[in-house]
């Protein structure tokens, strides 16, 4: 039953987001400018990482896309409210946690769509990395944005204006950017803003997408970086099933 | 006529910055089965609150209600089954067609995706989309729109339909077609009929019975000729006239009756 409800929201969705391909493509542009012209800036700089500069600002970059797309995912959900969607959803018998799954599996699989083609960018850039790690890499994207679009659904049932909505988002976006290290290691980081940045949940999945990247796998940031996503994830998925139960309470 | 919906003592507060608010309080009411029931009442009276309470859409904070045997507080899904609801601003995608939107409304009542094509099919048929199956939603015009929102809710063939001000917006032809697929639905299926409005000639045409709400609970129930007889003060009152002296809202016209006990 929740299968199929997951299936039918997720199909519904899916298609939603192949009808408009230009915002399928455009999600990608951001991070793929930094690519093209702030990726070259680090080549001959010490980043205290292993491997290449690439090596390290690929999976930063790969973290932001799902940062910034999957945060702003619950302005669909503000539209869809403005139009009675929700509500003719939530009078049917369809699974309420479906609601939710069937929407951001949907958003999970559009960012590692365009986390591919950022890493294709990327290859042609200069970018050499195990395929292991590759693949490791896009699991944790679709994790980060799981859990993000959660919140940010979950957001959007309870704000209910895009006036409130984007301010919110942006105060909590560009913090978590700079203090996760997404943009250069927090290892190069005074040790004030290193121990600051480990109070920022991304901090622990870059470091561990970097390790991926550089070919190491059992390592202590490999092991805290899949705690952390999987444990986020969780915490979202429930927080955010619980606001599309009782939405409108 | 053994009852559809029944209430007792239903409430909704809502805690806002300013203090709590009672949008329902100590609602009791009976909807008999394949009745076409009239909920009057000016804005904010509560109308909306309570079919957001009987569609399982807002939980109550008070009392309790049964729908088609189904409890609300203990078997939401029961009363999902049995209820078809249509919100005012209706529940499409624009950027969806009606045939998509219709297939998926079926699936969604758990029909195998066969049955919800058929389904889908045969509600085009009944509320004359076939037409416009493959036209995007927002496409439509707004009499055609309020069709594909009833043919949504219908989708299950449920026993009971709340339709919550069903032709705001309408033209006066679209009105009359809306009324008519009222009717046949009570006479051709028995389906009972919860709708709101605030057009006393539609509640008077179309209400078996009416139940006018103030301040979140009932002022007064009855027929229409009921109502007019009792708060109007004969049968030619107006409807209009009898709302105002039910409500107290407006001055009570000058030529009426003193109001029969």
């Amino acid at each position: 039953m929740l299968l199929n409800d997951t299936a039918l929201v997720y199909g519904r969705y899916l298609r939603q987001s192949l009808r408009s391909r230009f915002a399928l493509l455009f999600g990608v542009l951001t991070p793929l400018l930094y690519l093209l012209f702030y990726g070259p800036l680090l080549t001959g700089l010490p980043l205290g990482g292993q491997g290449s500069s690439w090596q390290v600002l690929v999976p930063g970059l790969l973290l932001q896309l799902g940062l910034f797309g999957a945060l702003f995912a619950g302005f669909t959900v503000i539209i869809e409210n403005g139009q009675g969607v929700v509500e003719r959803m939530r009078v049917t018998p369809v699974s309420r946690l479906a609601l939710l799954l069937g929407r951001v599996l949907r958003d999970a699989t559009v960012f590692v769509f365009q986390a591919v083609l950022l890493v294709l960018a990327a290859l042609v850039m200069g970018l050499r990395a195990p395929l292991a790690g590759i693949l490791i890499g896009f699991a944790f994207v679709a994790l980060l944005t799981l859990s993000l679009a959660s919140l940010s659904y979950a957001l959007g049932m309870k704000v209910r204006t895009p006036q409130e909505f984007g301010p919110l988002i942006n105060a909590v976006s560009m913090p978590s950017m700079l203090l996760s290290g997404l943009m250069l290691p927090m290892s190069l980081a005074p040790t004030w803003l290193d121990v600051l940045s480990h109070f920022v949940p991304f901090r622990y999945l870059v470091d561990a997408v970097r390790d991926a990247y550089a070919g190491q796998y059992a390592t202590a940031h490999m092991l805290y970086g899949v705690l952390v996503a999987v444990g986020f994830a969780a915490l979202a998925v429930t927080a955010g099933t619980r606001v599309f139960r009782t939405a409108g309470a | 006529m053994p009852a559809v919906i029944s209430t007792a003592g239903l409430a909704r507060t809502f805690r806002t910055k300013t203090g709590p608010v009672d949008a329902v309080r100590d609602l009791d009411l009976t909807v008999h089965e394949g009745e076409i029931l009239g909920f009057l009442g000016p804005n904010g009276a509560g109308k909306t609150t309570t079919l957001r309470m009987l569609t399982t859409l807002l939980r109550p904070t008070g009392g309790a209600a049964t729908v088609a045997g189904c409890d609300l507080a203990t078997d939401p899904v029961g009363v999902r089954r049995a209820s078809g609801y249509v919100a005012q601003s209706g529940g499409v995608d624009p950027q969806i067609t009606v045939r998509e939107e219709l297939v998926t409304q079926g699936r969604m009542y758990r029909l195998p995706r066969p049955e919800a094509i058929a389904r889908a099919a045969e509600l085009a048929r009944e509320l004359d989309l076939t037409g416009l199956l493959d036209r995007r939603a927002g496409a439509l015009s707004g009499g055609q729109r309020r069709r594909l929102d009833i043919a949504m809710a219908l989708t299950h063939r449920p026993k009971v339909l709340f339709l919550d001000e069903p032709t705001t917006g309408l033209d006066p032809g679209s009105r009359a077609d809306l009324w008519d697929l009222v009717r046949r639905l009570r006479d051709e299926h028995g389906t009972t009929v919860f709708l709101t409005t605030h057009y006393l000639d539609e509640a008077d045409a179309l209400a078996d019975r009416l139940v006018v709400v103030d301040g979140g609970t009932v002022a007064a129930e009855g027929t229409p000729s009921a109502l007019r007889l009792r708060y109007g003060g004969s049968l030619d009152a107006t409807l209009q006239d009898t709302f105002l002296a039910i409500t107290g809202r407006g001055p009570a016209p000058a030529d009426s009756a003193p109001v029969a006990v």
